[in-house]
């Protein structure tokens, strides 16, 4: 059975459809990556799987480890396994990084049934997932994402990752900004928690980081649908030829409609 | 999207219960008869009676001030009772002998009173209406020679050191507010601590409201002479009553020489219903006097009330002098406040520092009033001021008043001031972490108002971190 089912999925900002109609299913350990240009739909997606209030779901279905998914609270979907790493990390003033992961660790162990860990156990477990994005323990007593630079943004959402060890990893765009070294230290730490039975969505403008994280599969949005899917494969043939190619029937599409 | 944010639940106040206690209440209304009757109540001298008539005769002849950012019916002064206690009053030996009924209401507030809970180390005196019920650990601080009472027993034995210092900060003529209090408090805590004794333990006061219509006027007085060092917390909760009830208090700190004073402030006074309907009027004047090379730190975490109206000062008498002033206020629903400090430096290389946290939600109104001033003499005075706002759902108020009066040119005066609003995106990246809504609120605002926490006693800052927790539950769903 697939981890994730998505079936027709539409979505809206305000009254602008973004989402005209996703089919997509990704098995346990799959890497899937989500490729298109800019205002495609696929930061949407990763934030509609999320349940980000800010769109609105208008038709289709999705079905996450045999749940409604569309059903569920933005943290329930959490609970249940399901990570997003931001594009824009946003800033949490005064709260250390330490306290608010392990306020979320313990909110995810609570949800599986397992009790919550005291700060000194937390600190073992910190110690030990640091070390998979490179991390300086000084970060830990910053306050959550205030004053990080882009690249220790997104290696911090990584170590978020790491520590809250979802079924279902979405990145969102997290190679935007990075410059070369960054960007390898973020694509190793994914590519240490790869797993049997853990999976990722990959969403990316360009192809770069796809040579470090190697999906399984490649997907192209264009105007809100999914226009080709292939392997990993279809990602170099993108980074010849653009995604014109690919997007001049969806733009066709959308200005029929 | 707002209508998320603007989905207010806020969880029942847990402090809102009655305790059917047999109380002594005087009629309402106010006259130099009222006044006269609190004091021989409380057998205060001669000398005691006079200052609360002198002060009384002051008030009748101001005006009530309407200058704060506030709104509120014209306040009927003749239909409040100025006296209640607790019948059964004879001199308490010891806490045994208090009513078992009001010992389980402070049971109820959590509240340390009973012998072993001593041991915890918190020195508490609590406030029921107008009288106090019992002073812990009193036999302990009297080894050091602190004195720490209520102050009608202070009045009667140790006459000379209160009436030194009473009003000796805030006149009894100094507004509207103070001078009623003046005239009908009816008790509140002393504490003297002696020449270069450091205070072992906070000592702590809990203040109660329980009977209706009546108001509270309470007044503190804490004295640290040369070298001391004292950290007071007080606490205030009241039962839920759809009428208005004052409470109109007086503090006065005085640091002597090389002395510090902390004084830490928890007020979760009921803040009225949703619709605004009750709650408790807090107009309180708190000031301290600072001599030279003393300090006078306060720390207030403001949560209740319908309507708050306090300006926690120091005066920065001596030279070398410093003040602080850390502040977390909080509004919901119709809560309005009206809350800051006055920094005024005399002396030489006075320094203050202000940190202010506003935090505004439902349709709450929370304004910022402070004023820095530096007078001519007051060579090298140094002020830092820092103020943040920050709005939850887009129907509540900030405002800042800040004055700054320099008159010394050698003064250095900063004042930093941020507005910000919890964003959809901090509490939709906090839920995507597994946290509930209020968890990310909480989480947000407890960030916000860190710097003032930490100036706590720390179970009190986990105290206060909960109530903002419990204020604002349900203000983001």
């Amino acid at each position: 059975m697939s981890l994730l089912q998505i079936r027709g999925l539409t979505a809206s900002v305000g009254d602008k459809p973004i989402l005209r109609g996703i089919d997509l299913s990704l098995n346990a350990g799959e890497v899937h990556a989500v490729m298109g240009p800019n205002g495609s739909g696929k930061s949407t997606l990763a934030q509609v799987l999320a349940g980000n209030p800010a769109y609105e779901v208008t038709g289709g279905s999705v079905t996450y480890k045999g749940q409604d998914l569309l059903e569920m609270q933005p943290e329930e979907r959490a609970q249940a396994g399901i990570f997003l790493a931001f594009q824009y990390p946003v800033e949490i003033p005064g709260v250390s990084n330490a306290y608010f992961l392990r306020a979320a660790y313990n909110e995810v162990r609570k949800a599986r049934g397992e009790a919550e860990v005291d700060p000194l156990e937390f600190a073992d477990l910190m110690e030990e997932r640091l070390k998979i994005v490179d991390m300086d323990p000084a970060m830990l007593s910053r306050s959550v994402n205030t004053g990080f630079s882009g690249g220790e943004k997104k290696r911090n959402e990584i170590l978020q990752l790491a520590v809250l060890e979802p079924s279902l990893g979405i990145l969102d765009e997290t190679d935007s900004g990075l410059d070369i070294d960054a960007l390898r230290t973020v694509a190793d730490g994914v590519n240490k928690l790869r797993s049997r039975d853990r999976s990722f969505i990959v969403v990316t403008h360009y192809q770069r980081l796809l040579n470090y994280i190697v999906p399984d599969y490649v997907h192209v949005l264009a105007g809100g649908r999914i226009v080709k899917s292939g392997g990993k494969e279809l990602a170099l043939a993108l980074e010849e030829k653009g995604y014109d190619w690919l997007t001049e029937g969806a733009h066709t599409a959308e200005v029929g409609a | 999207m707002s209508s998320s944010i603007e989905s207010l639940i806020t969880k029942e106040y847990a402090a809102g219960f009655v305790t059917d206690v047999e109380s002594d209440t005087l009629p309402r209304g106010l006259g130099e008869d009222i006044v006269r009757t609190i004091s021989k109540k409380k057998e205060e001298p001669e000398w005691m009676l006079e200052w609360r008539l002198k002060a009384f005769r002051r008030w009748q002849s101001m005006p009530e001030p309407h200058w704060p950012n506030v709104k509120y019916d014209p306040i009927d002064y003749q239909n409040i009772s100025y006296y209640s206690a607790p019948r059964k009053q004879k001199t308490l030996a010891s806490l045994d002998e208090v009513d078992p009924e009001i010992l389980r209401t402070y049971e109820r507030l959590g509240i340390p009173l009973n012998e072993q809970k001593m041991l915890a180390g918190v020195a508490v005196d609590a406030i029921f209406d107008s009288v106090s019920v019992g002073t812990t650990m009193k036999a302990e601080l009297a080894k050091l020679g602190i004195i720490f009472m209520s102050l009608g027993e202070a009045v009667r034995e140790y006459p000379e050191l209160v009436r030194k210092y009473l009003g000796s900060v805030v006149p009894y003529s100094d507004n509207f507010f103070a001078a009623l209090n003046s005239a009908v408090f009816s008790d509140g805590s002393f504490v003297y601590v002696p020449k270069g004794v450091r205070c072992p333990m906070e000592l702590s006061t809990y203040f109660r409201i329980n009977a209706a219509d009546t108001g509270q006027f309470e007044r503190t007085l804490v004295v640290a002479d040369e070298g001391a060092y004292v950290s007071y917390l007080e606490g205030c909760t009241a039962p839920k009553r759809s009428t208005n009830q004052l409470h109109a208090a007086v503090v006065e700190l005085v640091a002597l020489p090389g002395a510090t004073v902390k004084y830490s402030t928890v007020q979760n006074w009921y803040a009225g219903d949703k619709e605004g309907r009750g709650g408790i009027y807090n107009f309180v004047t708190k000031r301290g006097k600072a001599f030279e090379n003393s300090k006078i730190s306060w720390t207030q975490v403001e949560t209740g009330s319908a309507i708050t109206w306090k300006y926690p000062s120091v005066i920065l008498q001596g030279d070398n002098s410093v003040g602080e002033f850390y502040s977390v206020a909080v509004v919901n629903n119709c809560q309005q406040a009206d809350t800051g400090t006055k920094m005024i430096h005399i002396g030489k290389n006075t320094k203050s520092t202000i940190v202010s946290k506003g935090i505004s939600a439902g349709q709450g109104n929370n304004s910022y009033r402070g004023r820095v001033q530096v007078l001519p003499k007051a060579t090298g005075a140094r002020n830092y001021t820092q103020c943040d706002s920050m709005l939850v759902g887009n129907r509540c108020g900030a405002h800042t008043f800040p004055y700054i009066e320099v008159a010394n040119d050698s003064a250095i005066v900063e004042h930093e001031a941020s507005t910000s609003k919890i964003g959809e995106d901090q509490i939709f990246y906090l839920k995507q972490r597994g946290l509930s809504a209020e968890q990310a609120v909480s989480m947000i605002v407890s960030g916000f108002c860190k710097e003032v926490f930490k100036e706590l006693p720390m179970e009190f800052a986990l105290e206060a971190q909960q109530l903002l927790g419990i204020t604002l539950e349900g203000s983001v769903g």
